[in-house]
């Protein structure tokens, strides 16, 4: 009996402008198994997915679906072969409730209308992740929003379930769910393809992997076989740091202190910040935790200085208020600023390396009686270039060409060689790979040694976990307690992200001394 | 077949080339108009684009239309650049003339030294009024400036009909709307005898660098590109939005007012009517057509200052309507915008579908 593939996918090749995106790859997934597709940013994933979902054409190669030869032109055709896909971003109409938004997509294929509703319910319930379907999408959470895009390919004869990064907005009891949901479709024989940047949940969850690296597949293997950093030099090469060599610190005394900020929401998107209380030591990385839209941006802005609350006084830094300051004061105070939005916030897409460099930079040396020093920006840009690493053509290249990991080392190092007393941080290695990763820790683990007090806000749990000093979360505006990560088990960190911040600890009295002691 | 392509990043190269490949368009659709009106395409081009600068006072000439011109282009490139979309160099200027009409009518007997210059800076301030009052209007009532600034346009001008049929009107002028003659300690010096190019070209040439080193050489021109190109970035990085916004409205004021100024004091000699034929419009065009650079509207400003001259000469030689001139500066802005696609996509030529795939069949 010859052994027929669910998918095999060869010589798959497809050039852009500029860059051979997939050359040459080969692909094969068995029936009901899980199959990692790992690599770094630009590795060629995405390209790879969205040929196999019928988004974009491939240049040259073969697509084997159950063995017999194919050709998907477009999305819908490869949903009639059974193949489903969860994009990284999900594609749903907020004002629309959860039959709405997966009738809309799959239009005929859908079924019967009046039926629509009951096999949602019922679908979703036998996975595991149950849904209302006639709840409105704005009303859900992330998880829950996932589970709506998941549910929406189950509904059709699945046999291929691709997820791009689906745990990368998920807290670790919703990505632990979705395993189960996972392990239970692979039993009934539908196959998934799993992209993911976070090696120990592959090793956990896949059969098997396929790497690639610039384009090409470097190598097959079992992750059960294999460690998190053996996989990691596979993805990266042999020529780039994978791990950081991580101290916890202390710091001495407190640098921002927080008391009591609260916001007003402008929108029925914004979230309020309620009743902030945070300190942030010098020489010490605090981390907050928290799935985004749960008043990040807002608690980003108010330290910031880009929305202004005047007539509060809230934010002490070094003892002085700096509430009604503007971002231009606040950086003369010594703070630095790393925002999530690489393009467009942290760095200006059109305009070049030096001229980047020179966007916050402009009181190192760079500027006299209101006239450019041109040279000296030129040699900030190469210095920033050189020492983090960055890998571009030039300082003459625009930001926008460069790759969102090396843009991030770009605007971290331009931010940490202002030597910053206090250095705000968002989601600072959000999708940038491992060996840039290593980089930008690096640079702020240093940076802290020095003396700054550092605030990082991200949703990269193993990334808060790896730096940080000690770990808080946010949710719905409301901050939680602060703990050593070695004293917060994920567990916990996981209920503070959902909200749920006193029920957990056991032992309420050793809580609020952990609390305490770290005040 | 013919397809798009998003160039990985803009082409510095077709930044350059665009301008040069509008206004060679220009020549091609202005050869069918020409051609269209009856008209000898040859001898129409000649007309319009040779013969006005074909001696030494033509040229002279050239530069006197070219003066308002580049003045308002100078103010206006600054403003695009912060992303502000000021459309009202025309009101301003036309207000820096009344103003600077109404200071010069002060010194009509008087032989101060201090008369011309007084009248220069009271267009600046006449401008400065006009932008200022859409600076307003847009940054502290969130107007949107495209429209606030159109509509001063409308003020400007009733504003300077009124000074022309009322207070500035000459006693002694036979009722014509017209202001008096102005003295002549207020009048531009003239640069060369027998013709009428004044000193508003060292004025030019004084704008031109200073708006050349202030963009490119100062941090507040960059911080004025930052805004322009990304604002999010430039409130991170804490740059002051709302001022820089007020210093280019102002400066783009204070330039165009100045060019009215000059259009009173050096061309007219007397505050009329139809003291500017759209030159506050023409300098949108010519902002753009010169790449928002001081250097590339200098030659911009000059080419369209070239079209002016030639819409007149083809008036009277050739019969043709006046409204020829708006025409081909339309066209060339319409040429502009459609070549200036090229800087983020290039063209790609295809074979036709059926034909790629069967090439891709023999494989």
């Amino acid at each position: 009996m010859s052994h027929v593939k669910r998918l095999t996918m060869l010589g798959i090749t497809k050039e852009y402008p500029g860059c051979k995106a997939n050359d040459d790859v080969f692909l094969d997934i068995e029936h009901g198994e899980i199959h990692a597709l790992l690599g770094e940013n630009g590795a060629g994933k995405s390209t790879l997915m969205k040929m196999l979902y019928g988004v974009v054409k491939p240049d040259a190669g073969t697509i084997l679906w159950n063995g017999k030869e194919v050709s998907i032109a477009r999305p819908a055709e490869a949903r009639g072969l059974g193949i489903g896909m969860v994009f990284q971003h999900f594609s749903l109409f907020e004002t629309l409730t959860v039959t709405e938004n997966i009738a809309l997509v799959l239009g005929a294929a859908a079924g019967n209308p009046k039926t629509l509703a009951s096999r949602i319910r019922s679908t979703s319930e036998r996975y595991g992740m149950p849904l209302d379907p006639d709840r409105r999408i704005s009303s859900l959470s992330t998880g829950e929003r996932q589970r709506v895009e998941i549910v929406r390919c189950l509904l059709l004869d699945l046999q291929l379930l691709i997820l791009d990064e689906p745990t990368s907005v998920l807290t670790p009891q919703e990505v632990e769910q979705l395993f189960k949901t996972l392990k239970q479709l692979t039993k009934e024989g539908c196959s998934v393809l799993f992209i993911s940047h976070k090696l120990h949940e592959v090793t956990e969850l896949c059969d098997s992997a396929t790497i690639l690296r610039a384009g090409k597949v470097t190598g097959h293997c079992n992750p059960k076989d294999e460690t998190s950093e053996s996989i990691a030099r596979m993805m990266v090469g042999d020529d780039i740091a994978i791990s950081n060599e991580c101290r916890r610190a202390v710091g001495g005394e407190v640098f921002v202190d927080i008391k009591n900020l609260t916001t007003q929401s402008h929108g029925q998107f914004d979230v309020a910040l309620k009743n902030i209380n945070l300190q942030v030591k010098k020489g010490e990385i605090v981390g907050i935790a928290g799935i985004a839209g749960n008043g990040q941006d807002e608690l980003f802005k108010a330290l910031s200085g880009e929305e202004i609350h005047r007539h509060s006084k809230a934010i002490k830094f070094s003892g002085d208020f700096v509430d009604h300051l503007s971002p231009l004061s606040r950086r003369r105070l010594g703070m630095a600023f790393v925002p999530e939005d690489r393009l467009g916030r942290g760095a200006v897409p059109e305009l070049d390396l030096r001229d980047n460099a020179l966007l916050t930079s402009f009181d190192s040396d760079l500027v006299k009686n209101g006239f450019l020093n041109k040279a000296n920006i030129t040699q900030l840009a190469d210095h920033i270039i050189e020492k983090y690493k960055v890998k571009t053509a030039g300082n003459h290249d625009a930001a926008e060409s460069l790759s969102g990991g090396n843009l991030q080392k770009f605007i971290v190092g331009r931010e940490v060689e202002q030597e910053p007393h206090f250095l705000l941080m968002s989601h600072p290695t959000w999708g940038v790979d491992i060996g840039a990763q290593v980089a930008i820790h690096q640079a702020i683990l240093e940076l802290r040694d020095r003396g700054c007090a550092i605030l990082i806000i991200s949703e990269d749990l193993d990334e808060l976990y790896k730096v940080c000093d000690r770990l808080g979360a946010l949710c719905d505006g409301k901050l939680s307690d602060f703990l050593e990560p070695e004293s917060l088990p994920i567990v916990k960190l996981g209920q503070w992200m959902a909200g749920d911040f006193n029920s957990t600890s056991a032992n309420p009295e050793e809580n609020k001394q952990g609390g305490l002691a770290n005040d | 077949m013919i397809k798009l392509v998003a160039r990985g990043q803009a082409s510095v190269k077709w930044g350059y080339l665009s301008p040069v490949l509008a206004v060679f368009l220009t020549l091609i659709a202005g050869t069918f108009l020409f051609w269209g009106l009856g008209k000898d395409p040859v001898l129409a081009l000649y007309t319009f684009f040779i013969s006005p600068i074909s001696d030494w006072y033509g040229m002279t000439e050239l530069l006197v239309v070219a003066i308002p011109i580049l003045l308002c282009a100078y103010g206006l490139a600054l403003c695009y650049r912060a992303s502000i979309w000021n459309i009202g160099a025309e009101g301003q200027l036309l207000l820096g003339a009344v103003v600077s009409s109404t200071m010069a009518l002060q010194f009509v007997d008087s032989t101060s030294l201090w008369a011309m210059p007084l009248a220069l800076i009271a267009g600046m301030v006449g401008g400065m009024i006009c932008s200022g009052i859409s600076a307003f209007l847009n940054l502290r009532l969130n107007c949107n400036e495209t429209l606030v600034t159109i509509m001063m346009n409308y003020i400007a001008l009733n504003t300077l009909l009124w000074a022309v049929y009322g207070p500035l009107k000459d006693p002694n002028g036979y009722n014509f709307p017209e202001s008096a003659l102005f003295g002549d300690s207020t009048l531009l010096p003239i640069l060369f005898e027998g013709t009428r190019l004044h000193i508003g070209l060292l004025l030019v040439l004084l704008a031109l660098v200073v708006v050349w080193v202030f963009m490119s050489k100062t941090f507040l021109g960059f911080q004025i590109k930052v805004l322009g190109l990304d604002k999010p970035a430039a409130r991170m990085a804490g740059y002051k939005e709302t001022k820089l916004a007020v210093m280019v409205f102002l400066v783009g004021g204070a330039l165009a007012g100045l060019a009215g100024a000059v259009l009173v004091t050096g061309t007219t000699g007397q505050l009329i009517p139809a003291i500017s034929p759209g030159y506050g419009y023409s300098a949108i065009i010519v902002a753009f057509l010169g790449r928002l650079h001081p250097l590339g509207i200098t030659l911009a400003g000059l080419l369209i200052a070239l079209i002016f001259m030639g819409g007149e000469m083809s008036q009277m030689v050739l019969n043709l309507p006046r409204s020829i001139t708006g025409i081909l500066q339309g066209l060339i802005l319409f040429f502009l915008l459609s070549c200036d696609v090229l800087i983020r996509y290039r063209v790609v030529f295809e074979l036709p579908r059926f034909l790629s795939t069967a090439t891709q069949g023999d494989k």
